[in-house]
């Protein structure tokens, strides 16, 4: 393989630059030197920092003078014994899960809403999407207001008469994780719209018309051809959120700090604290690494599944 | 039946202006609250505000600092923005147009760095940022947004520049362009599609970001605007009309840029997403 592209672009570079030296820095024409720039800012900013990261997991690393020793395994068995760190780690997947079936389940209904000849499709595309725009700590922060239990949602709900649904939002330790996936998915269902919007746009309209010219209902067409080519979009819309829902820090942060208890601890929140507020630098840096491992096997799945699609079609 | 037909199609109009209204109430209760006193907002949360009160815009505008978090926020997006295009265009013409085992192999290590969560490299690049003296400096905002932003910005244009082809550069190749001439003056001036997506998706990132600015200049005089209204949020923790009033300060420029532009917003997260 190597050795067939290496005749079929020699004669080509020797050609026009037969003296020498350059010719040969630059079989291909385009330096290396184009890369370099590019190299050593990912080298220093992520490359390194995640490589030495993955080493410090296993260390009792604090940052203070005395010293750093390899401690094995020991972190992570801290992990699986620690409280808050178990509840993170729960919760995490719980969001990731429930974050990016809903999502996907509600964006997809809106594309297909907004796809039809609807009048006001661009303006309500538009206000769909915006929300999307906007710095998760604004929003956290909006709807913190929204949902304080004398706040505007509640008030709205005790004026339609629903008093049984107003609850203490963000404050009960059993409703307050579902809260904040409620607000992420508030946030982010505009972009799931938009990534089926264009995928519904790479649908030919023959193929609807033909299947309701046999017979198919909306229901149908949409179930049996629609949805059906929209597996690419799909895995795109799904792989994005998942990643960043396991990843999730800003909106909880802002909106609970992981509270009330561990209720909505995130594994980036507690990580987060374990590094910023308690100095413990090497159990922190395990944290992380245990989210990567879990969010290298999420990504291997899509991989897969977008695979076997692909053999698919 | 064209009767059934117009009566369902104006349901369905109605159907998903209603949902476009319940979706939209929060924004409601943004621009309301913003221009409610302190009492106002206890006593009717909901209700319209009785006067067209702009002091709490006022109040954030000085007491948050906001002015110079804009100028902050707008510094770090160009200059990170800049090096983006520059240094992942530059790059992604080597990966793409050069077909050896090295470019594959730095192509791949480049996508590896799209699956590594910040997380990982937190504390040792907070270390390095600390010991290298950049902590509370724009300088070390800029590495990171930039450095961890090139892994997509290198995937998108990759992908812009397989498609391309190549008979341009053949042919200025034949009148004497060297590499970088070519670079500049043939292949960069093709990009310009996906260099404005580029521009809107990594620009619209680095504006939002939160926990690494926050960890980088929150507290110093470089901070950026989610970074001041979060301490703004510290400080103002029960006079909501002031906190909405410094929000909306931060966001109503974005969203007047967004509404004038959106079909290019929407465009580009939409095909700069799918690669």
């Amino acid at each position: 393989m190597t050795s067939a592209v290496t005749t079929a672009t020699s004669p080509r570079t020797t050609g026009p630059t037969p003296s020498g030296r350059k010719g040969r820095l630059t079989p291909g024409g385009v330096p290396y030197a184009l890369l370099l720039p590019a190299f050593v800012l990912y080298a220093m900013v992520v490359l390194y920092p995640t490589l030495s990261g993955a080493v410090y997991a296993f260390t009792d690393w604090t940052g203070r003078a005395d010293g750093t020793n390899f401690i094995g395994w020991a972190n992570f068995v801290e992990i699986f014994s620690d409280v808050a760190a178990r509840s993170a780690l729960r919760n995490s997947l719980i969001i990731a899960v429930s974050v990016t079936v809903v999502q996907t389940l509600v964006g997809l209904a809106l594309a297909l809403a907004l796809h039809t000849s609807l009048v006001t499709r661009n303006v309500l595309r538009t206000l769909f999407f915006a929300p999307a725009l906007l710095p998760p700590v604004i929003i956290a922060f909006l709807w913190t207001f929204i949902l304080t239990p004398q706040g505007p949602l509640n008030r709205v709900l005790r004026g339609l008469g629903l008093d049984f649904l107003a609850q203490n939002w963000l404050g009960d330790s059993s409703l307050a994780l579902w809260t904040v996936i409620g607000v992420v998915i508030w946030q982010s269902a505009g972009l799931t719209m938009v990534i089926y919007l264009a995928g519904l746009q790479g649908i030919p309209t023959e193929l609807n018309e033909s299947a309701a010219l046999d017979g198919a209902s909306w229901w149908q067409r949409t179930r049996l051809v629609t949805v059906p080519l929209l597996i690419p979009a799909t895995t795109v819309a799904m792989s994005l959120t998942l990643i960043s829902s396991l990843k999730l820090f800003d909106q909880v942060f802002a909106m609970t700090g992981g509270g009330p208890g561990y209720a909505t601890e995130t594994l980036s929140v507690i990580m987060y604290k374990e590094a910023f507020v308690s100095g413990r630098f090497g159990y922190s840096t395990a944290i992380a690494l245990v989210l990567t491992m879990i969010v290298f096997a999420f990504t291997m799945v899509q991989l897969g599944a977008l695979r076997r699609f692909d053999v698919d079609r | 039946m064209t009767r059934r037909f117009g009566a369902a199609r104006l349901g369905r109009e109605a159907l998903m202006v209603l949902v476009a209204c319940a979706f939209i109430f929060p924004f409601y209760v943004f621009f309301t609250v913003s221009m409610k006193t302190q009492a106002e907002v206890a006593s009717s949360p909901l209700g319209l505000p009785t006067t067209l009160n702009l002091d709490n815009f006022a109040t954030a505008w000085d007491r948050g600092d906001l002015g110079e978090a804009y100028l902050n926020s707008i510094v770090v997006v160009a200059l990170s923005v800049l090096i983006l295009v520059g240094f992942g265009s530059m790059a992604a013409y080597t990966l793409a147009r050069r077909l050896s085992r090295l470019s594959t192999v730095a192509y791949l290590v480049f996508l590896v760095g799209l699956m590594i969560p910040l997380q990982l490299g937190m504390v040792p690049l907070y270390q390095f940022m600390n010991s290298a003296n950049l902590l509370g400096t724009w300088t070390a905002l800029i590495l990171f947004e930039a450095g961890h932003q090139l892994p997509f910005t290198i995937f998108l244009y990759a992908g812009f520049i397989r498609a391309l082809p190549r008979e341009y550069e053949e042919a200025a190749r034949v009148d004497g362009a060297g590499p970088v001439t070519m670079f500049r003056k043939i292949v960069f001036p093709l990009l310009r599609p996906i260099t404005g997506t580029v521009v809107i998706l990594t620009g619209i990132t680095t504006w939002n970001d939160f926990l690494t600015p926050l960890l980088y200049v929150g507290g110093s005089s470089q901070q950026t605007l989610p970074v001041a209204i979060y301490a703004f949020r510290g400080e103002f923790a029960t006079d909501w009309g002031v906190l909405f009033a410094g929000m909306a300060i931060a966001i109503i420029p974005l969203l007047i840029v967004y509404f004038f532009l959106q079909k290019y917003f929407i465009i580009g997260f939409a095909s700069g997403i799918k690669g």
